[in-house]
């Protein structure tokens, strides 16, 4: 049977403000545990939440980058749930009145067509702690401990109340690979208009994804089971397709699909079941008492709308219109703000925008994908490397040594001044034509076994006649150049 | 309302209750039910969910780090620490 594949994703991304959703303790990240939680966050007695203004202008920002309904009012409700990282025993969170309603992205299929993907609304909460398991970490009190035997998990709840965007997509996504192109596209988009560092690392973009299938054709949703707490694209595109082979034979031998939550293991590459003890759960949501309706004044949503940036894809599409670039291309320098930037830069300071982006996506690219790094923290800079594409287009060195000069940059070499580098491994082109002609007519001479040869017809040896040259430069003769008069010296006699 | 209810309700809100007494509550709780169906029997058709009794809405705070490191003050009244850690009984597997 042929089935549909029907995927949602909710993602957790972290808001980039300086202190807490409702307190305010820092947030940031690496801290020593529990230096940054306080009373708030740690649920004592007598403590009120008061809301970050930040954290809601993040989260506006947000629903005016995907076009959404804003909501005017909006609630903070509590989420009711037992585990010893959330020390009220409740998640502020926002459950029948989000602030952020419906809108929507748009992707890039691989056929280069576009695919629209609803979101159905984006949630401000807090985030809660973090627990820590490791065996052997807290087990040397369990060993002195001998009246109860207990091991030990350890509470940081350093993370507490960090401010969280959930981002809810409609049921859209019809494969793992239209689901990861659309978690990074909201990944593109919360680092670009700045509310998120998006560091999936350090755990401040997480993904659940939502699946399930039903036979081609069938208009009704068939039983989905969620898979919680993905924090990579690979892993997301990994856990999607075990998940897809494992209910497509289930369903193929007549089982059925049970709604639950499944864990992603990246090392057994597998999904499996949650205890049914941690999925019992009924969230009993209800307006938390100690906030007040959120209000938003019409002129603050469109004071926060006039503030963003130029968004990736009308930049996209503009670069596309403007230097005739490839959609591929185009997606690749709007892939952040430093990459257009950088871009920019580049196109400014020696025009010709397709040698940039050519540079860029080859190059460039490979060199940061291989140290991996971000292209801010690139060791060429946009203007040094304006410097080496100057004398690439005055013909001043070849594509090849263009490539030498690149990694020496980048190796950090004479600072990275291109000019520099090409004196000191002295990568000149040889463009005299006088010089060149008498180079060419050494090597005419020197051969005339292979003239004769090729005067008689053999046409193939004139890639011979060019490696004899530029062996004789070093590779430094001007490759159109040296064609040019290799084929008028050796047709005049 | 069956005892099962008053199980798994005892179970989500991590209340220890004997199986025996699950009947007494069963009783009690089919009562305060009763009350709730009879409000649900008033017509609130016309009438605008309240989120909060006070007709104002929320205030908000500036982005800023006010609050500092307190944890040896906080941790005095916790049963268990260890390198600055909250401990609690081990909680997975």
């Amino acid at each position: 049977m042929l089935w549909e594949i029907v995927i949602g994703l909710e993602i957790h991304t972290q808001l980039a403000t300086s202190s807490k959703i409702f307190s305010g303790a820092a947030t940031a990240f690496g801290a020593p545990p529990n230096t940054q939680a306080c009373a708030i966050d740690l649920g004592l007695p007598g403590v009120l939440p008061v809301l970050n203004a930040e954290a809601v202008r993040c989260a506006v920002r947000f629903g005016q980058a995907i076009n959404a309904h804003i909501a005017e009012y909006s609630i903070f409700a509590r989420k009711n749930y037992f585990y010893p990282d959330l020390p009220k025993g409740y998640q502020i969170s926002q459950y029948e009145h989000p602030i952020v309603g419906r809108g929507a992205v748009e992707i890039v299929l691989d056929d280069g067509t576009l695919k629209t993907i609803g979101i159905t609304r984006a949630h401000l909460e807090e985030d809660a702690g973090k627990s820590v398991h490791e065996d052997g970490l807290f087990d040397a009190i369990a060993i002195n401990d001998a009246a109860t035997g207990l091991r030990y998990s350890g509470i940081d709840l350093n993370r507490a109340g960090t401010p969280l965007l959930e981002i809810v997509s409609e049921p859209d996504l019809r494969s793992p690979h239209e689901a990861v192109a659309y978690a990074r596209k909201i990944h593109q988009l919360v680092r670009w208009i700045g509310i998120s560092d998006g560091n999936m690392q350090e755990g401040s973009f997480r993904m659940d994804a939502n699946i399930s299938l039903r036979p081609l054709g069938a208009t009704q949703l068939g039983t989905r089971a969620e898979i919680k707490n993905i924090n990579s694209f690979r892993f997301l595109q990994r856990a999607l397709e075990y998940e897809i082979d494992r209910q497509r034979e289930l369903l193929e031998d007549g089982g059925v699909v049970i709604q639950e939550t499944r864990l992603y293991d990246s090392v057994k590459d597998e999904t499996r079941s949650m205890r049914s003890k941690e999925e019992a759960n009924d969230y009993r949501y209800f307006p938390d008492p100690d906030l007040l309706p959120v209000a938003l004044d019409p002129a603050f949503v469109n004071a926060v709308a006039a503030e963003l940036p130029e968004l990736p894809d009308a930049l996209r599409q503009r670069l596309q219109l403007e230097y005739s670039l490839t959609a591929a291309d185009a997606i690749s320098i709007t892939a952040s703000q430093a990459t257009a930037a950088y871009f920019n830069q580049l196109v400014q300071q020696i025009g010709d925008a397709k040698l940039v982006a050519n540079w860029m996506n080859a190059a460039l690219a490979a060199a940061l994908n291989k140290a991996a790094i971000e292209i801010s923290a690139s060791p060429v800079s946009a203007h040094q490397l304006a410097a080496l594409l100057a004398r690439v287009q005055d013909q001043t060195i070849s594509a090849t040594s263009a490539k030498q000069v690149f990694e020496a940059m980048w190796a950090g070499e004479e600072n990275g001044d291109a000019e520099r580098i090409i004196a000191a491994r002295g990568l000149r082109q040889i463009s005299d034509e006088a010089a060149l002609i008498a180079i060419i007519d050494a090597v005419i001479a020197a051969n005339s076994q292979q003239v004769a040869q090729y005067r008689s017809g053999k046409d193939k040896l004139f890639g011979f006649f060019v490696g004899q040259v530029m062996k004789q430069t070093r590779g430094q003769a001007n490759p159109a150049q040296v064609n040019a008069l290799l084929e008028m010296r050796l047709r005049t006699d | 309302m069956e005892t099962s209810t008053v199980t798994r309700i005892a179970e989500l809100a991590k209340l220890a209750i004997a199986p025996a007494e699950c009947p007494h509550y069963a009783e009690e709780l089919t009562q305060i039910l009763a009350m709730i169906e009879q409000m649900n029997a008033v017509d609130t058709a016309a009438v605008t969910p309240l989120a909060h009794p006070l007709q104002l809405t929320q205030r908000l705070r500036a982005d800023q780090v006010t609050e500092l490191d307190q944890r040896e003050l906080f941790q005095q009244s916790a049963p268990l620490t260890r390198e600055g850690f909250y401990l609690v009984p081990r909680v997975i597997e």
